[in-house]
């Protein structure tokens, strides 16, 4: 890890100076995560630095926020009620649009680093990740939805927050591990950074990262989409066969 | 060591899951259940989204019936006419089955639907089977010979045909009208329909308990199948590593519960059956009665 540190920085530091303000040069411990049949969550190094052509600027400490997101879904929130004595589900609300996967890590306090404005501009935590325009308009409870969805995803781990976590070293190299959960979807990632000053937004970068089912996980997958049939079928001779292998063992041992 | 099964997108502890097989084989060799009735909630408590409990516990229900019968056909106790006539039934009813399941599942209310059908069903055939094998267990230690009653509207039918291995002359009309039912609980709760079907076939249709095991079974194989592919291809929610996990645990598991239930008297065995039947259904009616912990659940809206 040290050899590609050192590498991106001489990088930038040899750059000729093209723009006279902060950038982002991103490093990943991993840009693709493979879904394999022992896969078990999975843990992603997020790392980088700040490329500078002028000095670093006096007044308020730089700080680095990063959040990495899978693919946004529309999502439907039931909530159950009793009704005849039991419980069941009694009304739901459609969200426009919930990323499947969402966390947030920031160098310091959220609200110090990014100013109201500035989230719902750039929409960076949770509850901005989340189009929930639409679900508004027809549903008056729609927040109590939202919030649940969030909660939800939060012990699933499949939403998290976590603030203080990105450590920055000299206001120029920034790192943070990023927890991704055993039952993941597959999908386009992306990896965002955003580097804040005074509550402002001063640079935002980008990045994908490719999260797929490999090997058996992804043959199978694929052909239970495109060959149902096939699928299907395959899915009875391994069970037929087995219980007849059983069966025949069984009686096998018996007479012996 | 955890599986990362694919079609679920979750991953389970592949020791849990054999085991979960293993008990449900256990059940399923000797009362002749597909045990799906134990699976499927089993497994939606694992965290394996209900439709792919549905829809995997049918295709594991395959393979432990497949084992389960051929034990039983070594030993004769299964009616080749009886079940091919249960299976015409069935085949229909799995077809309105998963028709019913797609609507349920559009209007959001499959997982309740589900859990009534379970509470309901088990409930009733589980009482009616507790109440009648006490009073038989009685009655065979007092020493009288066990009355097999005889339903008068089974015999008045037309069609009627001999089904030589159950030793009944009876109309056809009946026992597809059995299989029809079981086809659509096959569909709709990934069961083999066995406890519903078994306590049919021995008090409507009076097929000896003997015969109806191995019958049952093999009526089973033909429906969960078919609901499998079914299911397959409308639904895509067949996740084959996860049913092979269970069916491994589940064609060992049938071996030794064909043995184990050779060792005991039928009404012992329907005792038994009824016991475990009604505590599932408790358990499952608890869940409908009590607040649960969280009121919100989430689905995301395929292909969007």
């Amino acid at each position: 890890m040290r050899i590609v540190f050192t590498l991106l920085f001489s990088l930038f530091l040899s750059l000729p100076a093209a723009h006279a303000q902060e950038e982002v040069v991103l490093g990943f411990s991993q840009n693709q995560v493979e879904i394999t049949t022992d896969f078990d969550g999975s843990e992603i190094l997020i790392f980088g630095a700040v490329k500078r052509e002028s000095p670093l600027p006096d007044g308020d400490p730089l700080h680095v926020l990063v959040t990495l997101s899978g693919p946004s879904v529309p999502a439907v929130v039931r909530r159950k009620g009793k009704r005849f004595g039991i419980w069941t589900n009694v009304d739901s609300v459609t969200v426009d649009r919930a990323p499947i996967f969402y966390a947030v890590a920031t160098s310091a306090p959220f609200e110090e680093m990014l100013s109201l404005s500035n989230d719902r501009r750039y929409r960076v935590s949770i509850e901005r990740a989340i189009l929930s325009i639409g679900a508004k308009v027809a549903h008056e409870q729609a927040q109590d939805y939202v919030e649940a969805l969030v909660r939800i995803r939060e012990n699933q781990a499949k939403y998290a927050f976590l603030e203080n976590t990105v450590q920055i070293d000299q206001q120029t190299l920034f790192r943070t591990t990023i927890q991704m959960p055993p039952d993941l979807t597959e999908g386009e990632y992306t990896a965002r950074i955003l580097l804040t000053r005074s509550g402002k937004v001063i640079a935002d970068h980008d990045s994908s990262i490719d999260v797929r089912k490999v090997g058996l996980e992804r043959f199978l997958f694929i052909l239970s989409r495109e060959q149902p049939v096939l699928y299907g079928l395959l899915a009875l001779a391994i069970a037929m066969i087995s219980g007849w292998g059983a069966s025949a063992i069984f009686r096998l041992l018996r007479n012996r | 060591m955890n599986i990362y099964l694919p079609i679920a997108e979750i991953s389970v502890n592949a020791f849990t899951l054999l085991g979960l097989g293993g008990l449900v084989g256990i059940l399923s060799g000797m009362f002749g259940v597909g045990g799906g009735f134990l699976l499927t909630p089993l497994l939606f408590f694992i965290g394996v989204p209900p439709a792919v409990a549905v829809a995997t516990g049918a295709n594991q229900i395959v393979a432990s019936s497949v084992s389960g019968v051929l034990a039983h056909w070594r030993r004769r106790t299964v009616d080749l006419k009886m079940g091919i006539v249960l299976q015409l039934g069935g085949l229909i009813g799995a077809a309105c089955g998963i028709a019913v399941f797609n609507y349920l599942k559009s209007l959001g209310q499959v997982d309740l639907f589900v859990t009534l059908c379970y509470v309901v069903f088990l409930g009733i055939v589980g009482g009616l089977m507790f109440i009648e094998s006490v009073n038989a267990l009685r009655k065979s230690r007092r020493g009288a010979p066990p009355k097999r009653k005889q339903r008068g509207w089974v015999h008045k039918m037309p069609l009627k045909t001999r089904f030589r291995t159950s030793q009944l002359y009876i109309s056809v009309i009946p026992p597809i009208l059995v299989g029809f039912l079981v086809g659509i609980l096959t569909a709709i709760m990934g069961v083999g329909g066995g406890f519903i079907m078994v306590p049919a076939m021995i008090y409507v249709l009076g097929i000896p308990t003997k015969v109806v095991i191995g019958t049952s079974l093999f009526q089973i194989i033909t429906v969960t199948g078919a609901t499998t592919m079914m299911h397959a291809i409308t639904n895509q929610t067949v996740d084959i590593v996860l049913a092979f996990l269970l069916l491994v645990g589940g064609v060992i598991g049938a071996q030794f519960g064909t043995r184990l239930g050779s060792y005991l008297k039928s009404e012992q065995l329907r005792i038994l059956l009824a016991v475990i039947v009604l505590a599932v259904c408790g358990k499952l009616a608890l869940d409908l009665l009590l607040e649960p912990s969280e009121l919100f659940s989430i689905t995301n809206v395929a292909g969007g």
